[in-house]
C-alpha cells in the first residue's frame, strides 16, 4: 500500500478526522431503494453508502430439502465483486473476497432466525422453497460488508413469492406473500475496522487499504449477537474486540433506524 | 462549397459532423472522413483560421515532452526506476536523471525512490506513445511527502491550473495547502488543516464539473471565500 | 399469418420507452445506464490500461475487451447461474466487434480498453441495450470515436417487419425472426448483424432501414444523456 496515503490517513485520524471530515464512528449517507429489478427478481434493492453502491436480487426456486432438514427451506447468498465496480477487481471466478462477503452475509441472515425456514416448507421431505440472493457492487468505494448485507436484507424485505399454478412457479406474477421476516429477530450487520490505533466505521476504499484488522458483527434487536467474522492480518487483543463489539452494537441502532424508515 | 456547422466554444459529441467541404482543416480530436470533418471526443470547438480543433472535456492522458506528472514507483534496477502514471505505458526515470547526486551503478536506489513512493517528475522524451522518459532533476520535482491524492480527468487539468497557474494559486492561497497537479490527472494536496484540504478538493471538483462554463474563476473564488 | 397489432400496442416502427444516464459508476473512466422497455443495462469503461498477458497486446493500438454479464436475478424465469456461459461469451465478442470499427486506439499501443456490461433486468434486446450503453460509456470516457454506435433488434413477425422486438414478440407462437443490429449513426454502417428465425431478403432490407431509423432515435436519447452531464451545469 503506498505509504504516502497511509501516512496521511493516519495523520488525519490522529487529528480525529478523516478524508471527508467524518468522525471515526460516522457512516456516510445511506440510502435504500426497493424494487430495482421488479420484472425479473422476486425481490430487489439498491443500497448506497456514500459512493459505494450495491444492488441485490432474490430469486426463488422449489427444490428437494436437505435430508437432515426435511421440513425446512433454505437460503443461498452469492456476492460477486464485479470488475466494473473498482479498477482493482479482476475478471474471473469468484475471488476469496467475493466468497468471504457471501459467506459472512449468509451467516448473519441464517443464524439470526429472521427467516423461519420451516415456513419455507411446501411438502415435508419432498418440496421446499429456496431463496437465492445475489449481490453485486456497482461502485466499490469501501465498506462492502455493510452495504452488501443491508442490500440483501432490503431485497428480502422487498420479496414477494410468485404464484404457483399446478405445482409450477409462475414467475412474474407476485402473490401477496412476502418473506415474512421475523421482526424481533431482524439482524443488522456492522463492521468495525482498525486503522493504526483507531477504530473506524464505514471506511472508504482508500481507508480500507490502510487497515490492519476488522470485525464484522451481526446484531439482533435485543443486542444479542448472531455472527462474527474477524478479518485481515493483525491480531486483536480481547479489549479491542470488546470495544469493537460495543461500537458495532451502538452503530447497529442507527442502521436499524435507516432500515426501518 | 464549405460549411462550418458549429460555433466557437460549442460543445460537440463523437461522430458529430462539424464541417463540410475541403476548406476547413482538422486539428486535435477532429478527423476528416471524405469531405466531412468529424468530432472524435466530447469537447469544445476552438477555431483558428481554417483549423478546427476540439478541446476535450474528457479522455485519457496523452504524454508530451515537458509535462509534469505524478506517478508511483513500481520497479527499479540498473536502468533506474519504472513509474506508473496510470496509462498502458512505461515511464522510466533513467539512472542519470534520478538525482543531482552522482549515482553509481550499485548505489542503493531505494534510498532515493522506493517501491510505492509517489514522485512529481517531468516528461523528457516520448517515444512511440508507449515508452517515455522522466527526469527528477528540475525545480519542484521530488518524492511526495504524505498528503491526499485525488484523480481528475486529464482533460480538466488545464482548467484546474488556470492561465499561468492563476486558478491553482488561488486555491493554494485560500486554503493554505500545498498542491501539485500532474498533467496525467493526479493531484496531491497537503495542508495543516484537514478542513482546508477538503475545501481544496471541493474547489477542484467544482472546476471539473463546470470546466466548460464562463465566469468559473469568480465562482471558485466565491466558493473558497465563503465561511463554513 | 397476419400480425395486425403488436402485443403491447406499439406501432410497428415504434421503440419502447427509453431512458439513459451517464456517469453512473464513479470509479470508472466512463459509464452509462441505458433502459429500453424493461431491459436495463449498465456499462462501465476502464482504460486505456495495461494489458496482460503480453501476448494479447497489439503493438499498433489498444484493443477493446468487452465482458457482458447478466445478473443472476435479471432473467424473467429461473435464476441465471452466475459465471460466463457460451451465450454471454458470444455476446461479449460481438459487443467488442460492434464497437471496434468506430474507435481509434492508435495512440495507446499495447493497451486495453475494458468495457463491462451488466444486465440488471432483461426483457429482450439485451445485447443491443448493452452495446448502446457501452457506446455511451466510451463517449463518457473520452475514448476517441469516429461515430456513435446505437443498437436495436428488428424482427419479422407474421407478415410484418417490426422495430424493437420485446419478450412477448420473441416468443410469438407462430415463430418469428429476431435480427439484432448495431449501426454507426453518421455513416449508416452496420457493425452488428445477427439473425435467427425465418425471413426473406426483403424482410432484411426493410429491417435494416427500420433499424437505421430506430437507431437515429436511440442516438437522440444517448446524446441527451451526454448533454445532461456535459452541458447541464451551463449557467
Amino acid at each position: 500500500m503506498n505509504s504516502l496515503v497511509k501516512d496521511h490517513t493516519l495523520a488525519l485520524l490522529a487529528k480525529g478526522t478523516r478524508e471527508d471530515s467524518r468522525k471515526t464512528d460516522e457512516y456516510r449517507d445511506i440510502s435504500i431503494e426497493y424494487g430495482i429489478s421488479p420484472k425479473s427478481a422476486e425481490g430487489s434493492a439498491r443500497v448506497k453508502i456514500g459512493d459505494t453502491e450495491v444492488v441485490a436480487g432474490v430469486k426463488v426456486e422449489m427444490g428437494r430439502p436437505f435430508p437432515d432438514k426435511p421440513d425446512q427451506g433454505s437460503i443461498m447468498v452469492n456476492c460477486e465483486l464485479l470488475p466494473m465496480s473498482n479498477p482493482k477487481f479482476e475478471s474471473g471466478p469468484p475471488s476469496i473476497g467475493s466468497i468471504e462477503l457471501s459467506r459472512v452475509t449468509d451467516r448473519v441472515l441464517r443464524e439470526s432466525g429472521v427467516l423461519d425456514f420451516k415456513k419455507l416448507c411446501i411438502e415435508k421431505g419432498e418440496k421446499v422453497w429456496n431463496l437465492l440472493i445475489d449481490i453485486y457492487p456497482i461502485n466499490a468505494d469501501g465498506n462492502l460488508f455493510d452495504a452488501a448485507y443491508l442490500c440483501a436484507l432490503a431485497a428480502l424485505k422487498d420479496m414477494k413469492f410468485p404464484k404457483v399454478v399446478d405445482e409450477k412457479i409462475q414467475y412474474g406474477t407476485p402473490s401477496k406473500q412476502g418473506a415474512n421476516l421475523v421482526k424481533d429477530r431482524l439482524p443488522l450487520s456492522c463492521t468495525v475496522w482498525k486503522i493504526g490505533d483507531h477504530l473506524v466505521i464505514d471506511p472508504t476504499y482508500t481507508e480500507e487499504q490502510c487497515a490492519e484488522g476488522r470485525l464484522t458483527v451481526g446484531i439482533l434487536p435485543n443486542k444479542a449477537l448472531c455472527a462474527l467474522q474477524k478479518g485481515q492480518e493483525k491480531a486483536l487483543t480481547s479489549d479491542e474486540i470488546d470495544q469493537m463489539v460495543d461500537l458495532a452494537i451502538k452503530k447497529s441502532l442507527e442502521l436499524r433506524k435507516v432500515f426501518e424508515k | 462549397m464549405s460549411n462550418l456547422l458549429v460555433e466557437e466554444k460549442q460543445i460537440v459529441y463523437p461522430g458529430q459532423v462539424i464541417a463540410n467541404g475541403m476548406d476547413f482543416l482538422p486539428s486535435a480530436n477532429v478527423l476528416r472522413d471524405k469531405d466531412e470533418l468529424v468530432a472524435t471526443k466530447i469537447g469544445m470547438i476552438s477555431l483558428n483560421g481554417r483549423f478546427v480543433k476540439i478541446i476535450p472535456l474528457t479522455g485519457p492522458y496523452v504524454p508530451r515532452d515537458g509535462d509534469i506528472v505524478i506517478g508511483r514507483v513500481t520497479a527499479m534496477g540498473p536502468f533506474g526506476w519504472r513509474v506508473n502514471i496510470g496509462l498502458p505505458s512505461e515511464a522510466v526515470i533513467p539512472l542519470k536523471d534520478g538525482s543531482s547526486d552522482y549515482l553509481q551503478r550499485d548505489a542503493d536506489l531505494s534510498k532515493y525512490y522506493n517501491f510505492g513512493d509517489h514522485v512529481v517528475a517531468q516528461v523528457t522524451k516520448v517515444y512511440n506513445g508507449k515508452l517515455f522518459d522522466l527526469t527528477m532533476k528540475g525545480p519542484g520535482l521530488r518524492k511526495l511527502a504524505p498528503g491526499r491524492l485525488m484523480t481528475i480527468g486529464a482533460a480538466k487539468v488545464p482548467r484546474v491550473i488556470g492561465k499561468k497557474g492563476s486558478m491553482i494559486s488561488m486555491i493554494k492561497d485560500h486554503t493554505n495547502c500545498k498542491v501539485s497537479v500532474g498533467q496525467n490527472g493526479i493531484v496531491w494536496i497537503s495542508g495543516d488543516e484537514p478542513a482546508m484540504e477538503i475545501r481544496a478538493v471541493e474547489a477542484i471538483r467544482l472546476i471539473e464539473k463546470e470546466s466548460h462554463t464562463s465566469g468559473l474563476t469568480d465562482r471558485v473564488k466565491e466558493f473558497l471565500e465563503k465561511k463554513k | 399469418m397476419s400480425y395486425t397489432k403488436r402485443t403491447d400496442g406499439r406501432k410497428f416502427d415504434e421503440l419502447r420507452p427509453m431512458e439513459a444516464k451517464v456517469g453512473v459508476v464513479k470509479n470508472a473512466k466512463g459509464s452509462a445506464m441505458f433502459k429500453i422497455g424493461k431491459t436495463i443495462a449498465i456499462a462501465a469503461v476502464y482504460g486505456p490500461r495495461d494489458l496482460y498477458p503480453a501476448h494479447l497486446q497489439d503493438p499498433t493500438r489498444a484493443i477493446i475487451r468487452c465482458n457482458y454479464n447478466m445478473m443472476a436475478f435479471s432473467g424473467s424465469g429461473d435464476r441465471v447461474r452466475p459465471g460466463p456461459s457460451r451465450r454471454s461469451k458470444e455476446i461479449s465478442m460481438i459487443t467488442e466487434k460492434s464497437l471496434t470499427p468506430m474507435v481509434d486506439l492508435k495512440a495507446f499501443p499495447g493497451g486495453v480498453v475494458d468495457v463491462f456490461v451488466e444486465l440488471v433486468q432483461t426483457d429482450a434486446g439485451t445485447r443491443c441495450a448493452g452495446i448502446t450503453a457501452a457506446a455511451l460509456a466510451l463517449a463518457d470516457a473520452g475514448i476517441p470515436m469516429l461515430d456513435m454506435v446505437s443498437a436495436v433488434a428488428v424482427g419479422r413477425i407474421g407478415d410484418k417487419v417490426v422495430l424493437d422486438v420485446d419478450k412477448e414478440e420473441e416468443d410469438y407462437p407462430d415463430g418469428m425472426a429476431d435480427i439484432p443490429l448495431a449501426i454507426a449513426n453518421r455513416t449508416g454502417k452496420i457493425t452488428l448483424l445477427q439473425a435467427d428465425g425465418e425471413f426473406t431478403k426483403e424482410d432484411l432490407k426493410k429491417g435494416i432501414e427500420l433499424g437505421k431509423k430506430g437507431c437515429a432515435k436511440i442516438l437522440e436519447v444517448q446524446l441527451k444523456a451526454l448533454k445532461e452531464k456535459y452541458e447541464g451545469a451551463k449557467k
